[in-house]
């Protein structure tokens, strides 16, 4: 099968422009990543008009789903380029870089504000975790966030800088909640309700996109379980149980 | 005192970083990527630690007998008794920071994993590294906030600033700006495995470039035991890579078998009745290749998973299941897996002492960049250990450095022709890597590694080289002839014409960038008898 991978390319010299490359393979389980690595494998790319290519700048690491490095956006949706087997883009494949941040180069942009917005809502304990058989599940799949942006690039109420710091927060403060002393919890909970509940539609768009396949539902009725409703719950007879309902 | 730079922000780079910023120290983190990224989120199986939760009466000592037998008694006796006997304790650490290793009403559940008789291996399913990684990431966020730790990310070290061979500090590279940046004082070097050396034919990251290695090698720093590096016995081929099945697959149950006169023999089970299936990395690795080579047996060799239990599936392996579905359209469960032996673990590295200093003043190495702890061979389980142990006493060990105060130099864009200096492109990674995958397979011999030599030295002849992709090339051959020096048969040195272990070979094998490249013995230090950790 021949492919025709049309890229929106950019670089501060040449602005933006769109290029495309030829790729032909018969295997069903070739990636978008493994296509870019054999083009700037070669000694004198060329285009699909047959005129010579700079090397495609993008980002990669793992190849294997794990590192989150190579998140573009491939076809109108966000996917890391590793778990994008060509045979089911179709023939001809459009590689974007993700819109929400900036741009570096091709298909490398600058994810720094995700970091930043870690910092921001503190994800970090202050002392020690406190957590067992129970809430070691959460914690964990939690943990399993990639940091690669895909989240953030189909959430309608994402803006980078913003005061609302999305999915790719959102998870792996999960992990946080889990294992927060009860007592400790107040303060998380403030930055949560400001940084992500207030923000959160709650529209669930990002739900199918995260190539870790964490289930972010499940993640984000645990935080708002403990950062929102527990004062309510924990005085209130009867429901004493939430949280036992609330992590099925 | 300026800040201790720290290169790479894996496993051993954070670790550093967390252990200066705990003494009240500060320090620059230094990475290519940012450590979701690093080749430390991808180790699966688990960590070692004697924690004897499982009642097996496993102790620390026995941890460091098995890790001593693994490396074949190549390993510095007196770093591996520190690792083994401070890692329960770096266990509870890291549960401290909220890290979530599989637990049950008891405590943290621990799995068998090779070459160690005991349960002895901590973990979280098949992520054990992205679950460390994650707590240790935020751990050091906490003191990014704080200001001890400077992270910076998408950069690259380019090269350290020696004088009178004293390491000054690092010059590195923001890939996203093109600017050229110094920063002074003692440095750690936590760069990660040479994979690089080996694209697409290893399980790690193609992002561990080898790239500062070879640099480091070509400004005549010390490396040790390059001949040594690990084939894991159960991997397959997806495009671009290896991937590994998880040892853990052989320790729930996994069991190794290939056809002999149409029946199916589980050979491993025949051949080492003790261990089995769970024999260390080398030894399997050998046998599949003698395997495969009988005439009365037809490969492939595969992994029987399914025996695992529905149970053990579920709670401890869900997360490999679903990736061989994924990558290969098997069902583990219900069908073998055809593997074979890759690339895994690099042994040899910078040579560094028991403090983690490496030959020259001022420079420290941990992690899998480093030679430390795993001998001629590493137990499956023992990097990640390493990696947070040996970055934690790289950290004490540059923090007891005089106070000094050297001078920050100005920043500017680098130039074209500077640029092209560090290019290495992808056709001479690639000649590099067929010579060294010919010259440096699982059955070596003196033939195919002098041809090896030979194939080198041409392509040394190339003018047109850029001067990293000479450097790499000039490590590379430090790694075949570091291969050739050693006649005998260690761990995961295999040589055909010298089959057998010789008590005399039993020393590190340096190799130093001298007016050629100089290849030498070193004595291994005797194991102390008081048994008190030093650095
Ligand atoms: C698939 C797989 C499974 C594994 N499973 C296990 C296991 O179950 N148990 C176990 O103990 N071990 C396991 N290992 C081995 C273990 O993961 C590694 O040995 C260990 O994580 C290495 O950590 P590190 O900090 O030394 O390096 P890495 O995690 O590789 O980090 C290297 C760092 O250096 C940076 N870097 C590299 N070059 C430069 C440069 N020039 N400039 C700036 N930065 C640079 C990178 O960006 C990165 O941040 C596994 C390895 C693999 C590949
Ligand atoms: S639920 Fe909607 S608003 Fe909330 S993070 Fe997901 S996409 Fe964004
Ligand atoms: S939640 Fe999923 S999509 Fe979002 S950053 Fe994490 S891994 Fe990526
Ligand atoms: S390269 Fe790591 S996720 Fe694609």
């Amino acid at each position: 099968m021949k492919y025709r991978i049309d890229i929106e390319r950019y670089s501060p010299e040449k602005k933006s422009y769109i290029e495309s490359f030829y790729y032909e393979t018969d295997s069903e389980t070739e990636t978008v990543a493994n296509a870019l690595a054999f083009l700037n494998a070669k000694s004198n790319l060329k285009n699909a008009d047959g005129q010579d290519a700079e090397p495609i700048g993008w980002e990669c690491g793992c190849m294997q789903k794990k590192c989150g490095a190579c998140a573009m956006v491939v076809n109108g949706r966000p996917a890391l380029a590793c778990d994008s087997r060509l045979s089911r883009c179709g023939k001809v494949i459009r590689l974007s870089p993700l819109k929400k941040f900036p741009v570096v180069r091709d298909l490398i942009v600058d994810r720094s504000v995700m970091f930043e917005n870690l910092k921001t809502i503190k994800l970090y304990f202050e002392d020690n975790a406190d957590f067992g058989e129970e809430t070691a599940g959460i914690a964990y799949e939690a943990s399993r966030c990639l940091q690669c942006g895909c989240c953030l690039e189909v959430c309608p109420n994402f803006i980078a800088g913003g005061t609302f710091t999305g999915m790719a927060s959102a998870v792996p403060v999960t992990r946080l909640f889990a294992e927060l002393p009860a007592e400790k919890i107040k303060e998380l909970s403030k930055l949560y309700n400001k940084h992500i509940f207030e923000g959160c539609g709650k529209s669930l768009a990002c739900r199918n996109i995260c190539p870790a396949k964490i289930d972010i539902e499940k993640m984000l009725v645990n935080s708002n379980a403990a950062a929102v409703w527990k004062r309510v719950f924990r005085h209130q007879e009867g429901v004493k149980k939430w949280k036992n309902q609330d992590l099925k | 005192m300026n800040k201790i730079n720290i290169a790479g922000a894996g496993l051993a780079g954070l670790s550093a970083a967390i252990s200066i910023a705990e003494a009240g120290f500060s320090c620059n983190l230094i990475s290519l990527q940012p450590s979701e990224r690093a080749q430390s989120v991808l180790a699966e199986g688990g960590i070692n630690a004697a924690l004897n939760t499982m009642g097996e009466g496993d102790t620390p000592e026995e941890h460091f007998q098995d890790t001593m037998k693994g490396g074949a008694f190549l390993a510095d006796p007196n770093a591996v008794e520190g690792l083994a006997y401070t890692a329960p304790e770096i266990i509870e650490k890291l549960l401290t920071i909220g890290t979530p290793f599989q637990m049950d009403g008891k405590g943290v559940v621990l799995r068998n994993f090779g070459g160690q008789k005991k349960k002895r291996t901590v973990y979280a399913k098949s992520s054990t590294g992205k679950v460390i990684m994650t707590a240790l990431i935020d751990e050091g966020r906490k003191y990014e906030s704080s200001g001890r730790i400077t992270r910076y990310p998408h950069h690259q070290v380019l090269e350290i600033l020696s004088e009178d061979r004293i390491c000054r500090g690092l010059k590195i590279l923001d890939t996203y700006t093109d600017e050229v940046q110094y920063l002074s004082g003692p440095v750690i070097i936590a760069c990660g495995g040479l994979n690089g050396f080996f694209p697409e034919f290893t399980t790690g990251t193609v992002a561990n470039t080898g790239d500062l290695a070879a640099e480091l090698f070509s400004e005549g720093v010390e490396f040790a035991n390059l001949e040594f590096i690990q084939y894991h016995p159960t991997t397959v081929a997806i495009p671009g890579k290896r991937m590994l099945i998880s040892e853990a697959a052989r320790g729930e149950g996994g069991r190794l078998f290939i056809e002999r006169s149409g029946k199916k023999w589980y050979f491993m089970e025949e051949l080492y009745p003790e261990l089995g299936n769970l024999m260390p990395r080398d030894v399997i690795s050998r046998e599949m290749t003698r395997v495969l080579a009988r005439d009365d047996c037809e490969g492939p060799v595969c992994l029987d998973m399914t025996g695992i239990s529905k149970k053990t599936w579920e709670k401890k392996l869900s997360d490999l299941r679903e990736e061989i579905r994924e990558y290969l359209s098997i069902d583990p469960a219900k069908e073998p897996v055809s593997v074979y032996p890759g690339i895994h673990f690099f042994m040899g590295g910078i040579r560094v002492d028991e403090g983690h200093k490496t030959s020259m003043e001022n420079l420290f190495a941990a992690g899998e960049c480093a030679c430390q702890y795993h001998g001629a061979n590493r137990l499956g389980g023992n990097s990640m250990l390493g990696a947070i142990y040996g970055g934690r006493i790289a950290a004490q060990s540059a923090m007891k450095l005089e106070h000094e105060n050297y001078e920050e130099k100005t920043s500017y864009h680098i130039s074209a022709e500077e640029k092209q200096d560090f290019y290495v492109s992808p056709k001479s990674a690639a000649e590099l890597k067929g010579i060294l995958a010919d010259s440096l397979g699982i059955i070596r011999n003196g033939d195919d590694l002098n041809k090896g030599i030979e194939r080198i030295d041409n392509l040394l002849k190339d003018n047109n080289l850029t001067a990293m992709e000479k450097k790499r090339i000039l490590l590379g051959k430090a790694m075949i002839l570091s291969a050739l020096a050693r006649e005998e048969s260690r761990g995961a040195h295999f040589r055909e014409d010298y089959p057998e272990a010789d008590e005399a070979y039993r020393k590190t094998t340096v190799s130093r960038m001298g007016d050629g490249i100089e290849i030498y013995f070193r004595d291994i230090p005797e194991r102390r008898e008081s048994h008190e950790i030093q650095n």
